[in-house]
């Protein structure tokens, strides 16, 4: 069970508080209407899946409740950097770059 | 019966407290501090068990959680039958009552031993080519009749218990600075580096005493000092350290990520016969800031012909069944070793006053210090050892096997005690996902680099000296503490005399064994997997050791191949004539030994498995014989049944009477969500299909939520009470789905948007009054509102007062009824439903269940998401596309409606069905084929979502979802069954009341 600093509350919690909400940072398109049916399935149904560095999506669901993005190594587990919503993605420079 | 191997020593043992236990009946003693194997050899029974497969007589192998054969089980009364136990680590009490397992009708006599016979029969991949046998008169009647039958009777291990556990299990989250696993030299010595610093330290040890090979250790000199007088000041200093918790009995079984270690603590029968407030086990999950791995390593069996004879022991198993328990396993002794760590046990037994007939070393020379001890003490050794039969079947009597110098002899032992060298315990290290590294110098896989903040110190590590296990445990233990933020002093560790460095060891089969497929040279005991096996498993097309482990079941059980893995690899790795490094090795996984379900499940069994919901009118129902169902974690009151009444004629009755006169029905459960802010009917109109921007106060409007992909979500009836203020309800279990969408729009997606959501489905009873005469029943509760249908008509809410307390009364209806629902405030619920049922009751009404309600908005079309959506449906298909706004620019899944698959003319429609006879009721869930006996292969046109006998109609009804059912309309379609096709006719999907005229009485 991983430990999940929530960045709104400030602390390490055990993920049995978390909920997990998919990738980070895809965002929705400020006009539907205005994208082809292909650039909306991209939105709708594709994601990086990368071994490796991922932005993520946790809520502190039994905390504060907000939702929160994570910088997340795949292959190991490892949780880099955590962010509030709306907030750009940390350059985690080579190491964690990877 | 005396004990008769019982000798002088074992200061693991209390000669002053004797005890007596059973074995498969019989009665048998030993001494608190024995375990129950140990006791067993102390009275000579060397047969305890019977083999997975070939039933094959078996004996104790090892002394401790590696053990493959001496599994039993022990019965503590009813419910407390735990199977499977390894005999080696079940502390002997007064009153033990074990029995043995597989074996039919005794031990010493199994007619299961006939598979030994047949044992060509049961190579490796039995299983396999066994469920692809030949289907002998199809149907799978061989498969069900005859093998199945006759693989569960012949192979298994111990058998389950029948009765719930009565025993009592907790589990707790802990944290410490500093976690060390395995309470020997190496995991003693980090103890007292590590707690020196002040670090919160914890060590446990799966042993019932501290001490690992210490315990056994009877030539070194610690400090001075012997090693067990080291020991015990070891232990006493520990004690004393207030940041240091030692948890004997405590397994680590599981290496998580973070540091994260799963433990599982047992207590002993008489502390808990003692204190039967105790629980039976703990489980503790443990986060710890570092780790240090001390877990030792295994001695490895030498893989020969018949090394599976009860007799046949690993060395060491038989000098700790000695030092530590005072119990000589036989009297005429053949040691054969590939290591010099079996000298010391030819000696100690020596010592002992034990006949050691021979020492046979399989390797070309044996020069180190102890064999020169051994053969100082006139042990009989000899060099370039191959053996080459066991005599005796179910106890060793001898053995025949060619050495230097003098060739082919046998030997007659009552004992033949093996080592191959020592495997590192690396379990815990590579479940940390470290990797391991072969080490060709110690032919042996070593920990890696470590992944996690975590150390492995002494014979994990492939450090097998006891001086070098010190020191690297005292190291790991302050470097552990530094790490931890602690500071530490240099301590030295403490200096060993009397420690000769052993060296040796081989892998696998040695070469008069390999390729012979008449032999028996078992590799792994527990799985009954022999040399040949393997070979056979690569010569039919294995490659990969994950593959043959399968194929062969080699390395699974109980014991998960601690025994057997490396030989195993080293086996397949000289089949195929490859270095053991390429082969890789199998996963270890937790659980490091078997964990009972108790332990993982802990307190949540019976009322605790799972929260139970009940509205607060619960009591009511359930003291009138409503009967309840489970919707979610709610309970439900289904039906109230009268006397003589079944489910059907209650039912009917329920329904009859509320389209008749009125019904009560309690709603609470549906969840509800209340909207505020400025922007709450803007959110709404973004995250719901309809339009509520013009949705006047006091009106309530059926909303629709799709997610992204356009499908159906969920629904519920929203009433907007103000303009900022929307009182949303959903689903009964959609509640938290929906309000975790809503938030995830609102924080992630909508954040310009000033809009606060709460929920209040806890908040809010509700009680459903639905009827011709709902108005006349509600009307004498309600105050300050006309309910006239003018006023205050269908679709409307308002806040009021009922019974005297603050309400919301809604008009809304889900039986196609005159209905109101009326939200109060939970702690009111009780008091105004049963004002409400007074004035029903005054109408002739009945309070009425959720079948009831069922069948009455199918009656009505109107859908259950859920039951008549699947995820894949869209409002166009249920026929519901009306509801959508058409003048809004976006909302949630608005745009996929308009992707191609969305608009396909075959998509499936919501339809009604009719059967042709109106007594058949169609099955939720059978399909629907446009032919009665359609070719085998033709694909449906779709299934029955919803199904019931409709009182109000006489007669069957059903919706469900059709491809291009609204084309389809007074078609006949079927329903194939395994009885017989079932005709029915495409209807619309309402059946009562089409107009709606009801509604707005």
């Amino acid at each position: 069970m991983l430990l999940i600093p929530c960045p709104y509350c400030g602390m390490e919690r055990p993920e049995l508080e978390f909920r997990y909400g998919g990738e980070a940072h895809v965002a929705r398109p400020p006009d539907p209407a205005a994208i082809d049916d292909a650039a909306w399935a991209e939105y709708l149904h594709f994601r990086s899946n990368p071994k490796g560095v991922l932005a993520e999506r946790w809520r502190h669901i039994s905390g504060c409740g907000r939702f929160f993005n994570c910088l997340r190594d795949t292959a190991g587990d490892k949780i880099l950097a955590v962010y509030r919503a709306g907030e750009p993605r940390p350059d985690l420079g080579g190491e964690g770059g990877r | 019966m005396t004990q008769a191997f019982r000798v002088a020593g074992g200061a693991a043992v209390d000669r002053d407290r004797p005890v007596s236990f059973t074995f498969d009946g019989v009665a048998y003693g030993g001494y608190e501090g024995d375990t129950l194997a140990s006791a067993l050899l102390a009275n000579g029974v060397r047969l305890v068990g019977r083999s997975y497969k070939y039933h094959r007589p078996r004996g104790i192998v090892s002394a401790g959680a590696e053990e493959p054969n001496a599994l039993v089980g022990v019965e503590r009364g009813s419910g407390r039958f735990t199977p499977n136990l390894r005999a080696t680590q079940v502390e002997l009490y007064d009153g033990l009552v074990a029995t043995s397992q597989n074996r039919w009708p005794s031990l010493a006599f199994d007619v299961g031993a006939i598979n030994d016979v047949f044992s060509p029969l049961y190579g490796a991949g039995f299983y396999y080519k066994t469920f692809m046998g030949p289907d002998l008169f199809g149907k799978n009647w061989a498969w069900k009749t005859l093998y199945e039958p006759v693989v569960r009777l012949a192979a298994g291990l111990g058998t389950a218990p029948t009765e719930p556990d009565p025993d009592r299990y907790v589990r707790y989250f802990d944290h410490c600075d500093v976690l060390i696993v395995g309470a020997g030299p190496a995991g003693l010595a980090a103890a007292l580096a590590a707690s020196e610093s002040g670090a919160d330290v914890v060590v446990c040890d799966e042993n019932s005493a501290p001490g690992g090979s210490l315990r056994a250790e009877t030539r070194a000199r610690i400090s001075g000092k012997s090693a067990g007088e080291w020991l015990e000041e070891a232990i006493a200093a520990l004690g004393e350290a207030p940041n240091v918790r030692l948890m004997m009995r405590t397994q680590a079984f599981g290496y998580y990520a973070q540091n994260f270690v799963a433990l599982s603590e047992r207590i002993t029968e008489p502390d808990l016969m003692t204190d039967p407030d105790l629980p039976r086990e703990r489980l503790w999950q443990m986060r710890a800031r570092e780790v240090v791995l001390a877990t030792g390593a295994i001695e490895r069996p030498l893989v020969f012909a018949d090394n599976d004879r009860p007799g046949i022991m690993l060395a060491d198993a038989a000098r700790r069944y000695l030092i530590e328990y005072g119990v000589k396993v036989g009297e005429r002794i053949v040691v054969v070793t590939a290591h010099d760590s079996a000298y010391r046990a030819a000696l100690d037994l020596k010592d002992a006053g034990a006949g050691v007939e021979l020492i046979a070393d399989l390797r070309e020379d044996a020069p180190g210090s102890l064999p020169e001890a051994a053969r100082a003490a006139g042990l009989r050794v000899a060099t370039k050892a191959a053996i080459h039969e066991v005599l005796g079947r179910r106890r060793v009597t001898g053995v025949r096997l060619a050495a230097r110098p003098f060739g082919m002899r046998t030997f007659a032992c009552d004992a033949l005690l093996m080592s191959g060298g020592w495997t590192p315990s690396v379990h815990l290290f590579s479940q940390s996902r470290g990797n391991l590294v072969f080490d060709e110098g110690l032919q042996a896989f070593r920990p890696g680099a470590p992944v996690q903040r975590e150390r492995s110190a002494g014979a994990c590590n492939a450090t097998f000296g006891l001086a070098e296990a010190l020191a690297e445990g005292n190291t790991s233990g302050r470097k552990a503490a530094a790490a931890a933020g602690f500071s530490v002093r240099e301590a030295r560790a403490p200096g060993v005399e009397g420690a000769p460095p052993a060296f040796g060891g081989t892998l696998g089969a040695p070469a008069h064994v390999r390729g012979d497929r008449r032999l028996k040279a078992f590799v792994d005991y527990q799985n009954d997997v022999c040399v040949k096996d393997i070979e056979l498993a690569l010569q039919e097309g294995m490659r990969s050791i994950e593959q043959v482990k399968r194929y062969t079941t080699t390395g699974m059980g109980t014991d998960q191949g601690k025994l057997s893995n490396l030989n195993a690899l080293a086996v397949a790795a000289a089949a195929q004539h490859k270095p053991m490094p390429e082969m890789g090795h199998t996963t270890f996984r937790p659980p490091y030994t078997p964990v009972t379900f108790g332990a993982l499940a802990g307190p949540a069994r019976g009322d605790l498995f799972d929260p139970i919901r009940r509205t607060p009118m619960h009591d009511w129902a359930s003291d009138r014989g409503g009967a309840f169902e489970d919707v979610g974690s709610w309970k439900r009151a289904w039906y109230f049944p009268r006397e003589g009444e079944s489910m059907r004629d209650a039912v009917a009755r329920e329904c009859r009477t509320t389209r008749a006169s009125v019904g009560l029905f309690d709603a609470s459960t549906l969840g509800k969500i209340e909207v505020v802010g400025r922007d709450a009917a803007i959110f709404l109109e973004r995250m719901y299909a309809n339009a509520f921007r013009r949705l006047e106060p006091g009106r309530c409007r059926y909303g629709l939520m799709l997610n992204e992909a356009g499908f159906v979500m969920d629904d519920g009836v929203v009433a907007r009470l103000a303009p900022d203020c929307f009182h949303v309800t959903t689903t009964t279990g959609g509640a938290p789905r929906v309000l975790a969408h809503m938030e995830d729009y609102l924080q992630t997606e909508f954040t310009d948007l000033r809009v606060w959501l709460t929920s209040t489905t806890e908040q809010w009873a509700v009680i459903a009054v639905q009827g011709p005469k709902a108005r006349q029943a509600i009307a004498p509760l309600v105050e300050g509102i006309d309910l006239s249908n003018e006023a205050f008509p269908h679709m409307n809410a308002r806040d009021a007062r009922i019974c005297g307390v603050p309400a919301r009364l809604m008009r809304v209806s889900f039986t196609g009824e005159l209905g109101y629902e009326i939200n109060v405030g939970s702690a009111h619920g009780l008091d105004v439903w049963e004002a409400a049922w007074r004035e029903v009751e005054r109408h002739g009404g009945c309070p009425y269940g959720t079948e009831a309600m069922h069948v009455m908005r199918a009656e009505k079309g109107y859908v259950i998401v859920g039951q008549d959506t699947d995820g894949t449906v869209t409002l166009a298909d249920l026929g519901l596309d009306r509801a959508i706004g058409k003048t809004k620019k976006d909302f949630v899944g608005k745009r996929s409606l308009s992707r191609p698959d969305m608009l396909r003319g075959d998509r499936k429609q919501l339809v009604g069905l009719l059967t042709e006879d109106p007594n058949v009721v169609l099955e939720e869930g059978a399909q629907i084929t446009a032919s009665a006996a359609p070719a085998v292969g033709s694909p449906a046109l779709g299934h029955v979502t919803s199904s019931y006998r409709s009182p109000t109609l006489g007669r069957s009804i059903a919706l469900a979802l059709v491809a291009a059912g609204r084309s389809r309309m007074d078609a006949k379609l079927f329903a194939p069954m395994s009885d017989g096709a079932v005709a029915a006719t495409v209807t619309a999907p309402v059946f009562y009341d089409k107009d709606g005229a009801r509604l707005d009485a």
